[in-house]
């Protein structure tokens, strides 16, 4: 590890999941839904997880809380959660009494759609002291009520509101509902899981504002899951990019934009066309994310990837730092050192000016005009 | 080419709609109960409400689309843009002759369309629509193949044998689904969802459309893989002159794709013009808004919202300009009186009082009791 200078060094992190595993189905048939999954989520911290539908993200997420639905099952790997120092879970080995009262106190989770997380035949009311019942059983039922007044407070939602049924609130006011109840019992993790995706782009931003300031006011630290790599860039610390079950790249946020490492990452920024700045012909990625039951021998990339390799098809990649990586983790054989790397693929670091050996590199063609 | 096309009119446009407006009647309790009991009263009402009609001329509705004008020009993309319930998705199946508009009028090539059937097919061999959903919107117990020749049996340009298969090769060679005949005997579930996309268009394509309307084409695709879908649109206004309506609530996708954009809030044409000035020198409050809101991975520093809230209720939309009540520039006439479009530079026009040079003071006034708090109005 290169440390960061002017950055204390990084303590243990709040949570820290390590060679992952997880399949739907048993056996031969298995799917391999995650494969060896490294993940680090530090005190406070947003840690984004970019990948397209069926790359494993959200079984991951969910593989974490152990909400996992049969057929999935988790195969192996550890994931150890510290809510203090000193005190370390097994989230893995904890039996179902100890879930129970880590989940959503300590880790709670956002669904994707809202709509059907909230219960439609009970008032947000009823559904915000439900949790803090369960949850807080010294609590009575009129400091349950002024605390669940407290939380839509939180979210920028009238307290007048906590009579209202899901249906009568709009799509942007239900997520609220379903973030003041991820945060009703101050966890230290909030998963989210698609948090935004539904909504139109105005009550998205004004969304993540609020989470930032909530942040900032309690301190939790956010997985945050999302197929957008253009939004993670804004509002994640650091992003991991998972393809077809693996983790391919994870780096700062502002490193993996300005200077990403593998392929598939570069692919997925030059899909998304850019607000300002003249015309570029962009080409997304070419093929199609590829079937579970039917992966590519080698790099499960190599059939999309434009610099591929022997190797490629026959060697799996494993996740590890670059040459003259700063704290960032890739996995492709390009940066094997035995090879040059494309330029592309070997922009320098922001705010690496300083570095040894400088790698001749383009200028980022992303700026602005 | 098979049969001649219309021709242009004399502006070049090839489509052109004219103050479309569109009101749906809104049902209160169960549909039907109000006429007929049982349901041939539940369909005959469906249908009467379809075409506007709802038996009493103060029945609410939803203003779904309120007086939109566009022209869709040959060899140019028109990206209309919008939040949902913006209007874009009725505005274009108005345009496809779906849905019937409550008043305005449609012109194919300056002329106006016959309300025949014969008019209707005829419509439909200029006038294409491709859906968002590629997962929906095939048939998944017919094989491409058969997507593909149907249209063309419908619309009697079909031969047979042989050269109808070469028709399908070469409709599956212009989406770029190629090899052909490794595609033709597919069923939809064996191929990926922007392989499905492509089929859709190529069966937009196989009556040799002019006009392809496409509703959010890539918005239900893989990242990685839209940009191959509009690339290929793109390329069919280049190589074959067609003119394209791009549908999509992601203004950086029609900023990438189209040659004209429209921007549409609540109903209402707020903003047009050349699809780089309204993204770089956005006129329209709400244009601004839509554009401070959208991610943006260059943008220096936190991103400062232009405004609030969300899109009012079509049932009941605010008077005057229905982004009124969201706007940070209100103004006393913005609450009274609907904005013309104001030229603010060439082909750029911007509904909004802003740029009217010809106020009266009561007018300018900033609007009283003018509330922007932040969260959601309801």
């Amino acid at each position: 590890m290169t440390a960061n200078p002017g950055r204390p060094a990084p303590a243990e992190p709040l949570l820290q999941v390590s060679g992952l595993r997880v399949d739907y189905g048993i056996g031969a048939d298995a799917v391999h839904a995650v494969v060896d999954a490294d993940l680090e989520l530090h005190r406070g911290e947003v840690l984004g997880l970019a990948g397209e539908s069926g790359s494993g993200k959200s079984t991951l997420a969910y593989a974490i809380t152990r909400l996992l639905r049969a057929p999935g099952v988790i195969t192996g790997g550890d994931v150890l959660f510290r809510p203090a120092p000193g005190d370390t879970v097994d989230l893995l080995t904890a039996d179902e009494d100890g879930l129970r009262v880590l989940r959503w106190s300590q880790i709670s989770v956002v669904m994707q759609s809202a709509m059907n997380a909230l219960n439609p035949v009970l008032s947000i009311g009823a559904q915000l002291t439900d949790v803090l019942q369960a949850h807080e059983p010294d609590m009575g039922p009129a400091r349950r009520k002024e605390r669940a007044a407290e939380l839509l407070g939180l979210v920028g939602i009238t307290a007048d509101r906590l009579s209202s049924y899901p249906h009568e609130l709009s799509g942007g006011m239900r997520q609220r509902v379903m973030i003041a109840m991820a945060l009703a019992l101050q966890p230290h993790i909030v998963i989210m899981d698609e948090p935004t995706t539904a909504l139109d782009v105005v009550t998205q931003r004004e969304i993540l504002e609020e989470l930032s300031t909530l942040r900032e006011q309690l301190g939790f630290a956010v997985l945050f899951i999302t197929h957008d790599l253009s939004l993670l860039i804004e509002i994640a610390d650091s992003i991991a990019v998972m393809y077809a079950g693996r983790l391919v790249e994870r780096a700062r946020a502002s490193a993996l934009f300005r200077a990403p490492r593998h392929p598939y990452t570069l692919g997925l920024l030059s899909s998304f066309p850019p607000l300002h700045g003249p015309h570029r012909q962009l080409a997304g990625i070419p093929g199609s994310p590829p079937d579970l039951r039917q992966l590519p021998a080698g790099c499960v990339f190599h059939p999309r990837c434009p610099y591929v390799m022997e190797r490629c098809r026959t060697d799996t990649p494993p996740l590890r730092e670059p040459a003259g990586g700063h704290g960032r983790q890739v996995a492709c054989w390009l940066h094997e050192g035995s090879v040059l790397v494309p330029p592309d693929l070997a922009r320098p670091e922001p705010g690496a000016a300083a570095s040894p050996t400088p790698t001749p590199a383009p200028a980022v063609t992303r700026s602005r005009p | 080419m098979t049969g001649p096309g219309p021709a242009p009119a004399a502006d070049g446009a090839l489509l052109t709609a004219r103050g479309l407006t569109k009101h749906f009647a809104v049902h209160r309790g169960v549909p039907g109960t109000r006429s007929m009991p049982g349901m041939r009263g539940i369909l005959a009402t469906r249908r009467l409400a379809r075409h506007g009609f709802t038996g009493r001329v103060a029945a609410p509705a939803v203003h779904a689309v309120e007086d939109v004008s566009l022209t869709l020009p040959a060899a140019r993309v028109t990206a209309v843009v919008g939040e949902s319930g913006s209007g874009k998705s009725t505005l274009a199946r108005m345009l496809a002759r779906v849905i019937k508009p409550t008043s305005g009028e449609i012109l194919l090539g300056g002329r106006p369309v016959a309300a025949s059937n014969r008019g209707r097919r005829a419509y439909a061999r200029q006038v294409q629509l491709v859906l968002q959903d590629p997962f929906s919107s095939l048939n998944p117990v017919h094989d491409v193949g058969y997507h593909l020749a149907r249209p063309l049996q419908v619309h009697h340009l079909a031969g047979n044998g042989t050269s109808l298969d070469e028709t399908i090769a070469g409709l599956l060679e212009r989406v770029a689904l190629t090899p052909a005949d490794q595609f033709v005997h597919k069923y939809p579930h064996e191929l990926s969802g922007g392989q499905r996309q492509r089929v859709a268009i190529a069966r937009a394509l196989a009556v040799q459309p002019q006009v392809l309307l496409a509703d959010e084409p890539v918005s239900m695709l893989d990242v990685s893989i839209r940009l191959g879908v509009l690339n290929l649109l793109s390329g069919l206004r280049e190589r074959e002159g067609l003119a394209i309506l791009y549908i999509t609530h992601d203004i950086a996708s029609a900023r990438y794709l189209a040659d004209d954009i429209v921007v549409m809030y609540a109903g209402q044409m707020v903003e047009s013009g050349p699809a780089r000035t309204v993204t770089d020198e956005p006129a329209h409050p709400y244009t601004q808004l839509l554009l401070s809101a959208a991610p943006d991975p260059d943008r220096a520093g936190p991103p400062s919202l232009a405004g609030r809230g969300s899109p009012p209720s079509l049932v009941s939309p605010p008077g005057g300009c229905r982004f009124h009540p969201r706007c940070p520039h209100a103004m006393a006439v913005c609450a009274t009186s609907v904005p013309p479009g104001h030229q603010v530079g060439t082909g750029h026009v911007s509904a909004c009082w802003l740029h009217a040079s010809d106020l009266a003071p009561g007018q300018s006034q900033p609007l009283a009791n003018h509330d922007l708090t932040p969260g959601e109005e309801t």
